[in-house]
């Protein structure tokens, strides 16, 4: 981009100059038209803003203090120990005691509490004695994402506190026969790769880019384009010496640089504010967003060749790009799908870029573990990109 | 102020259906989209984990690394096809997404475990899903805390001293479905709120009829319910769709009463419908109207109700926003309705606050309305 000094006064020594200055020209013409709307000032600008601030903070699976009600029975050391244990985590948060089972059921029903734990009178007893002491978790499972991790970190908690009891009674005791003399199990050692504290986070915010990235090529594109049939400036751009293809390059690279733009705002973001770690090749990204953004481009034209007024537009964007974000990946794993729609997320670019980014995000592979991807977005970003201008094409004449 | 006739009233409202039964695209929008978000979320998306891609290097390669890795099999939560030699072998997998999890059994794990010296059992997870991988792991400690309860207690005739009794109500079997369908009736209303009701006003500026509406007798309330009511109607229409696909093709539970169910619902929809008429008559323009309502009630209600993401999981400052989203009692009702049947006694305050909503949205409508007319 030349920059502001491509404002002085145009080029004009043949009437109609070379292909690579009409397309100039346009894109100029768009970029004013784009930095004089405010709208698309809070568009380009804030839209990222708003997506990085509810990705980072707000849209966060990781379950922690779970709100835990407890009945206790019992009373006694044991049965505080228990309680301890749970909430020494840090996933479990006791938000109400009473000694009333009834004011538990209460609080499961208020939905005041996910878990309800309650320690039957002789708890400490039974543990003493070694006769089996129960206690009840009681989950309310309308979260049923909350309600699994949730579950699934007390059973652990209780269970390897179990285990030790177990251990130490068993060390104590007597006729520990066969392999069970001491501390004969088997340990656990668990890491996660690529993200070891396992955030949501780091996995939802470098998604932002690929949601973003559509939505702006979307919208822009089919906008500038009815804009024009709107105002009936359409017309007039037919009538230059503009040759369609022409025009839409025109059209379409504004949008691509803002497109781009937002890459750079997200993941600097990403980076310098949320710490999430960039292990890959700048330039890989890069080159998969720009394979990424001819699918966003073609598609914001075929949008612009159905639509009549920029509310249809907007209207329609909506329609393609809900369905577009639900099924790629981006909080919904592809592999949890049934096989129809599994197979249907390969025709869909947002997931092939999600699985890019991510990768080259958290995992810092290199081109030789995801050039599959790359193919599919050139594939895909081509065929609707070729579609989309011929149909343009079509409507222009 | 006049009071409301019911011919005018009607006459609005008439015109208003008119308008909108020839907006193919409006109609598109209210019907088809809650359809397809319904196939969406009850079908083809979720949260649920199930056949996770594993592989397993096992060095020890012994009776007991191999008891191990069946108890993994019959969970039924792990597809073990791939053995692998080494475990460099599995970081290309893991590389590409094609391996989730990766078993490591050390070589010295049979001999530990007769030894009677704690074993040990690697597991490595592609933690890039952060959520996913922290299932996985819940799983894989599952199993293995219920094989080593096994090896240990062997023999000795002796149980674990202490037994917790899970059980999981509401939604038993923790389906992401039962949780997601509740949660779209709040969400579908709110698109329709933001999407359709939104242009309504915004679109007599635009195409100059505001000038005409204004010359006749009809008054700025029946504007508002004349406009409101074909929107009403569209909304119930997709609430009791939705509901019905939900519980017949999905199966969802619906355990509470649906009298309430409408009521309260009715009520929500016109504080909705009402923000959206205030949304367009404050925008003026259909575009900019329609990207307000996006941005002021559907993002709100999806993100900040709790419809998919914890409340308990967000920052102190969000967790405070959260309590001005209508939605998020909203969701009290629709859910403690479906899966808890609970009643009004359980439900008083929340179905107090839609009420107080739905008057709420039609007093802004009616009053952001007012300047115009006049």
């Amino acid at each position: 981009m030349r920059g502001p000094g491509g404002r002085g006064s145009p080029p004009a020594r043949s009437p109609a100059g070379s292909a690579r200055e009409r397309i100039f020209e346009v894109v100029r013409k768009e970029f004013r038209q784009v930095l004089r709307d405010p709208r698309m000032w809070r568009l380009i600008f804030v839209a990222p803003i708003i997506q990085l601030l509810a990705f980072g903070y707000a849209v966060s699976t990781d379950v922690r203090e779970v709100s835990t009600f407890v009945v206790d029975h019992d009373r006694s050391a044991a049965s505080r120990e228990v309680v301890e244990k749970l909430t020494a985590s840090g996933y479990f948060l006791v938000t109400g005691r009473s000694a009333r089972s009834a004011d538990l059921v209460d609080a499961l029903l208020h939905g005041r509490a996910v878990l309800g734990v309650e320690i039957p009178a002789g708890f400490a007893r039974d543990l003493g004695s070694r006769a089996d002491a129960r206690l009840q978790l009681l989950f309310d499972g309308t979260n049923s994402n909350q309600a699994l991790v949730a579950r699934g970190y007390a059973e652990r908690i209780l269970q390897s506190y179990g285990l030790r009891l177990a251990r130490e009674g068993l060390a104590g005791g007597t006729a520990a026969a066969g392999l069970s003399s001491g501390s004969a199990v088997v340990d656990l050692r668990e890491r996660a790769w690529f993200n070891p504290d396992l955030k949501s986070r780091n996995y939802n915010v470098p998604g932002v880019v690929g949601q973003l990235i559509m939505l702006v090529s979307l919208l822009l594109t089919s906008l500038a384009v009815v804009r024009e049939r709107e105002l009936g400036t359409l017309e007039q751009l037919m009538v230059s010496p503009l040759r369609p293809l022409e025009l839409i390059a025109g059209k379409t690279i504004p949008f691509a640089l803002v497109g781009l733009m937002d890459l750079v705002i997200v993941t600097a973001v990403a980076v310098i504010w949320f710490h999430i770690p960039f292990r890959g090749s700048l330039e890989l990204l890069v080159l998969a967003s720009v394979l990424y953004l001819l699918s966003g481009l073609g598609m914001g034209l075929l949008i612009s060749t159905i639509a009549a007024t920029q509310q249809e537009a907007f209207m329609t964007t909506f329609l393609i790009f809900m369905p577009a974000i639900l099924l790629s990946g981006f909080m919904f794993p592809v592999t949890s799908m049934p096989a129809v729609f599994e197979w249907l997320t390969l025709l869909n670019p947002v997931r092939h870029y999600l699985f890019i980014v991510r990768a080259l995000f958290l995992k810092g592979v290199g081109f030789e573990a995801i050039w599959p991807s790359y193919l599919a977005l050139l594939l895909l970003g081509g065929g609707v990109l070729a579609f989309a201008a011929a149909r343009f094409h079509k409507t222009v004449e | 102020m006049a009071r409301v006739s019911r011919t005018r009233l009607l006459a609005m409202a008439r015109k208003e259906v008119l308008q909108l039964s020839r907006d193919r695209r409006s109609l598109i929008l209210a019907f088809l989209m809650p359809l397809l978000l319904l196939v969406l979320y009850s079908y083809a998306i979720s949260w649920d984990v199930r056949n996770i891609a594993t592989a397993v290097v096992d060095q020890d390669n012994s009776t007991r690394s191999r008891a191990l890795l069946d108890a993994f099999r019959a969970s039924g939560y792990f597809t073990m096809d791939r053995d692998l030699a080494r475990v460099a072998d599995a970081e290309p997998l893991i590389d590409r997404g094609e391996v989730q999890l990766l078993l490591v059994v050390p070589p010295d794990f049979s001999r530990r475990l007769g030894s009677g010296r704690p074993a040990e059992l690697q597991a490595i997870v592609d933690g890039s899903d952060a959520n996913t991988a922290t299932i996985v792991l819940g799983y894989t400690q599952a199993v293995l805390q219920d094989f080593a309860s096994n090896v240990l207690l062997r023999g000795v005739r002796a149980r674990l001293p202490l037994t917790a009794e899970t059980r999981v109500w509401f939604n038993e079997e923790l389906v992401s479905r039962n949780m997601i369908v509740p949660g779209l009736v709040a969400v579908i209303m709110m698109i329709i709120a933001a999407m359709l009701t939104s242009l309504t006003i915004a679109r007599e500026w635009e195409r100059g009829t505001m000038e005409q509406l204004a010359a006749t007798p009809v008054t700025r309330l029946e504007v508002v319910i004349g406009k409101l009511l074909p929107y009403l109607g569209i909304g119930l229409v997709d609430v009791i769709v939705i509901s019905v696909a939900g519980v017949l093709l999905f199966h969802v539970p619906f355990r509470g009463s649906a009298a309430l169910f409408l009521v309260l619902s009715t009520a929500y929809l016109i504080g909705v419908l009402g923000l959206g008429l205030f949304i367009s008559a404050v925008a003026k323009s259909q575009l900019l109207a329609t990207q307000m309502g996006m941005i002021l009630t559907f993002l709100p209600s999806f993100l900040l109700s709790g419809f998919m993401f914890a409340i308990d999981a967000m920052p102190p400052v969000l967790r405070l926003l959260t309590y001005v989203v209508p939605a998020r009692y909203f969701l009290v009702v629709t859910r403690g309705i479906f899966l808890k049947g609970v009643g009004v006694d359980v439900l008083f305050v929340q179905g107090l606050l839609m009420i107080v909503f739905g008057i709420l949205g039609l007093a802004l409508a009616v009053r952001a309305f007012k300047k115009e007319l006049e």
